[in-house]
């Protein structure tokens, strides 16, 4: 597919490493010519250096062959506007960023009467995805499939666990409920676990289940499976506001702490029921005095990343609180993911992958393959596949375990008629399942792919 | 610095060059020569070298500019050391210091010949000379990079080390493909030059040879004086193709693409066609006198100047007699170059551009001090690290003149042999004056002067940097 990503910040970056790998013919228009020779050294794109609303430029990026054209810059005016001009010139799909707060609102009339495709706020993506971890606070992670049917929950193994020294079809006979584990994390290293693995404390492992099943298992295992009622958020950015409206339908307790005291009354009355405090969030004994010490969940969120990771570091010390922390630059992220701070939501690879997501699901209308949804999982070093059975698809009817699979490639789970349904051996796809295929294989383009050559 | 991914595409290079060494020995085969025993020798050779480096894929496959021009570097050496074998074997250049000058000429596009009598040589090795201007016209990392499925996006800086300009850029958002369309464009104008020459009457391997030795702007003949000997039209079809492979081939693309405006609207071509149309008008009064009527004076005026200015090397006159305006002339021309982003040598008429830019903007600032003006090129501007990059060239271009020139002149050599010698090499033209002019060859250096013109062709080739970087102790270590 041809597209055309304007602007390569954070997230245009992360789209490029992402969707360069997968054969794309990516060019890339910014204004910043050190950034466009950047990114041209390291991924295979063309850039242009330039204004990405100029019409020319556009036309000499190959805006009239282009299928989408992806507008990421920092500005919402300007991607809004080479949206419209390459709509008009090249009648592409086309997704911009949107993160005034001020358009929020109004982002559904922009999407229609503008003829976008999608438009995407990373803050707001940011503080959804917090939402669903404080709805379910024993998760690390959680990602949705089958329109929502199907969960896919990371979480951490602790001491205390029940499951921990029994092996995974130990656990199947013993808590008789429908779910897998279909990737665990140990040390860094990924591997898709067979029927004989042994669980340890501090792995980390993904569970699918519908989310009724989750629940069940992560009670009956000894986790936490309550929604906090309760949180804390340090830093009053604009993600804040978003997760401080969702919060406050969602009927849990907020303590905002933010330092701006002209920002603070501008909180004051976008969220009226909610308690805001000015004061410094690093301030431990304002930390303690307004309770961090009891409160369910933590949640920092200034726009400094080593604050956030002091500061939630220093909750789980003082609290059994669930900690989610922002970070914004996550190059060294194998090292923060050593540390002991919770849940890392990364609103730029969060965008990143909403928008990944939908150009994924283009590639199955143009190139007929049957991915209904892909997510990078675990970092990018593993991928969960969701494939569409069609009709004449050659593996329909067989058992699954006369299939000759790949080595670490595991069938997830399968939604036939709205049922979802954990296959064993003795299952087999029919016509129309959607199927969750979890592997560590990179690049499958047909759900045939999953046999061993 | 990652040894491993240079060892598995210098390994790859050897692979192919095994294949492309099958072709002359083909021809060999057909022409009933032995000489197809030395050819299979040295694939065999490469082959299985080749085939063993590249057995074990590299974990790491990252790589960065270092990698890139010191791969290349090594590639152009490995693939010279390899190409000079057959010629070795075959025993029809006994001394390896000359099968590896004639090989490097060739692979270099340069077309310095150190034999006396080409009409001599074998049908085989004549055709894998004038085969290597082929392979080296376009590059042959270039050629690896559209076949195989390599690293990522670093394979720019493969294609960056190997390609001549100023700026390198791609034609589309691929690495592979952009190779893929360039070496398109290659074959589809050398197919073109082969067929018009077969409608003049050319015969068939000569057809060949020859488009061969134009699409690369390389250079070496068939027979003794070079192109003397062809027919009217036939020189005429050869001056216009060499003229046509010196674009920029962006040019090209263009016109493939359908924005013809886009191809006009190139500085460069303009100027570098400007440059062809004067020289000619310069040199024609001069040497007026010397042939029998006008076209004969132009054909050979034309042919001459687009030869060097290309830095081909065909000749159809021996321009050594020309009077010295009009030697001086062609002298200038051959550091001039032809456009960046086309097959042939020298400065590249891009680089001359910026600097004479550069030079008027300076003698500006001394009048104005305080004025601020871009630079700008083909109506974009041109980046303070492009303009420092092409200073840089150039002063790096005239040193390495300077002390090839010193070193060849150890050899007792008049100046004009000695200057235009390396200037024809460092260029990668072929011919020069005097002692080397259109009807002499090279074989009277010593080993250290030909040592020297060896490095002086690669580096002329490769711009430079790639090889002036393995002299740089820096680049080896890991650290």
């Amino acid at each position: 597919m041809d597209i055309i990503i304007v602007g390569c910040g954070k997230v245009g970056s992360t789209l490029l490493e992402q969707l360069s790998g997968e054969n794309h013919n990516i060019t890339v228009i910014d204004k910043d010519a050190s950034k466009v020779g950047r990114v041209t050294n390291s991924y295979d794109v063309m850039g242009f250096v330039g204004d990405g609303t100029s019409y020319s430029l556009q036309m000499d990026a190959g805006v009239e062959e282009a299928d989408l054209l992806i507008a990421v810059t920092g500005s919402d005016e300007l991607n809004l506007l080479c949206c419209l001009f390459a709509k008009k010139a090249g009648n592409c799909r086309t997704i911009a960023r949107v993160r005034n707060p001020l358009y929020n609102k109004d982002l559904h009339y922009i999407k229609e009467e503008l003829g976008l495709s999608m438009v995407i706020n990373p803050e707001y993506a940011a503080a959804m995805e917090i939402a669903r971890l404080l709805r379910f606070p024993s998760a690390n992670k959680i990602d949705t499939f089958a329109k929502g049917r199907v969960e896919m929950a990371r979480f951490k193994v602790q001491q205390e666990h029940k499951i921990c020294g029994n092996s995974l079809s130990q656990i199947r006979t013993q808590y008789k409920c429908d779910l897998l584990i279909c990737a665990v994390e140990r040390k860094g290293e990924v591997c898709i676990p067979d029927g004989n693995f042994v669980i340890e404390p501090d792995d980390i492992i993904s569970v699918i289940a519908t989310p009724v099943n989750s629940n069940y298992f992560f009670e009956k295992i000894g986790a936490d499976t309550h929604k906090v009622k309760d949180a804390m958020i340090i830093g009053g950015g604009t993600i804040t506001y978003y997760l401080g409206a969702q919060l406050q339908n969602m009927g849990i307790k907020l303590r905002i702490v933010e330092s701006n005291l002209q920002r603070c009354e501008e909180l004051s009355d976008l969220l009226p029921k909610t308690m805001i405090i000015n004061g410094d969030g690093t301030n431990k004994e304002l930390l303690l005095e307004e309770g961090l010490a009891n409160t369910e969940a933590f949640v920092a969120l200034t726009n400094i990343d080593e604050e956030n990771i002091l500061l939630a570091l220093y909750a789980r010390k003082q609290s059994r609180a669930k900690s989610i922390v922002k970070i914004d630059r996550s190059s060294f992220d194998e090292v923060i993911r050593e540390l002991d701070v919770g849940s890392i939501i990364d609103p730029k690879y969060i965008t990143a992958n909403y928008i990944i997501r939908y150009v994924r699901g283009m590639r199955k209308n143009s190139t007929e393959n049957s991915i209904e949804t892909l997510y990078k999982i675990l970092d990018g070093r593993a991928e969960a596949v969701e494939f569409l059975i069609e009709p004449d698809c050659p593996l329909i009817g067989q058992k699954l375990k006369n299939l000759q699979t790949k080595d670490n490639l595991l069938i997830g789970c399968i939604t036939r008629k709205r049922r979802v349904l954990i296959p064993g051996g003795d299952d087999s796809f029919q016509p129309d399942d959607s199927v969750i295929v979890v592997t560590t294989h990179t690049g499958l383009k047909e759900i045939t792919d999953i046999l061993r050559r | 610095m990652n040894y491993s991914i240079i060892r598995y595409i210098v390994g790859w290079v050897m692979v192919i060059e095994c294949g492309l060494l099958i072709l002359p020995g083909l021809v060999a085969l057909l022409y009933g020569e032995k000489t197809v025993l030395a050819f299979l020798a040295a694939a065999a050779l490469c082959g299985v070298t080749g085939g063993l480096l590249v057995l074990r894929k590299p974990k790491n496959k990252v790589f960065y500019a270092r990698e890139g021009f010191l791969t290349v570097a090594l590639c152009w050496i490995v693939l010279s050391l390899a190409g000079a074998l057959p010629f070795f074997f075959s025993r029809e250049i006994p001394s390896f210091i000359d099968a590896l000058f004639e090989t490097v000429s060739g692979f270099t596009t340069t077309g310095a010949s150190i034999l006396a009598d080409v009409e001599s040589m074998s049908r085989g090795l004549l055709f894998w000379r004038s085969f290597t201007h082929w392979i080296g016209g376009m590059g042959v990392l270039v050629f690896v990079m559209a076949i195989l499925p390599l690293a990522g996006g670093y394979n720019i800086h493969l294609l960056k080390a190997e390609s001549p300009g100023h700026q390198v850029s791609k034609l589309v958002p691929k690495v592979r493909s952009t190779a893929g369309i360039l070496y398109g464009i290659y074959m589809l104008l050398t197919a073109l030059e082969i067929v018009i020459l077969l409608f003049s009457g050319m015969p068939w391997f000569d057809s060949f040879v020859l488009s061969f030795g134009t699409a690369g702007t390389g250079g070496f003949g068939i027979l003794n004086d070079s192109l003397a000997s062809y027919t009217v039209f036939q020189q005429w079809t050869v001056t216009a193709f060499m003229i046509l492979f010196g674009i920029n081939f962006n040019f090209y693309f263009f016109m493939l693409i359908r924005k013809p405006l886009q191809a006009i609207k190139m500085e460069e071509i303009r100027y570098y066609l400007g440059i062809i149309l004067g020289a000619i008008l310069l040199i024609v009064p001069w040497i007026r006198s010397l042939y029998g009527g006008w076209e004969e004076t132009f054909r050979n005026a034309a042919f001459q100047v687009g030869s060097i200015i290309t830095t081909t090397g065909y000749t159809t006159t021996d321009y050594d007699v020309w009077p010295q305006f009009a030697k001086t002339i062609l002298f200038l021309l051959m550091f001039v170059g032809a456009c960046s982003g086309s097959t042939g040598g020298g400065i590249k008429v891009s680089r001359i551009l910026i600097a004479l830019k550069a030079l008027k903007k300076e003698m500006n600032s001394l009048i104005h001090s305080r004025s601020v003006k871009r630079i700008h090129f083909d109506g974009h501007p041109i980046e303070h690290e492009v303009m420092r990059s092409v200073q840089v060239f150039i002063v790096a271009y005239l040193g390495v003149y300077v002390l090839s020139f010193l070193l060849v002149s150890l050899d007792n050599f008049s100046f004009e042999t000695s200057s235009s010698a390396v200037a024809a090499t460092l260029n990668n033209i072929g011919p020069g004056f005097a002692g080397v002019g259109p009807t002499m060859n090279f074989g009277d250096f010593s080993i250290l002067s030909k040592l020297v013109m060896i490095f002086d062709m690669l580096a002329g080739r490769l711009e430079l940097f790639p090889l002036l970087m393995l002299f740089r102790p820096a680049v080896w270590k890991k650290f």
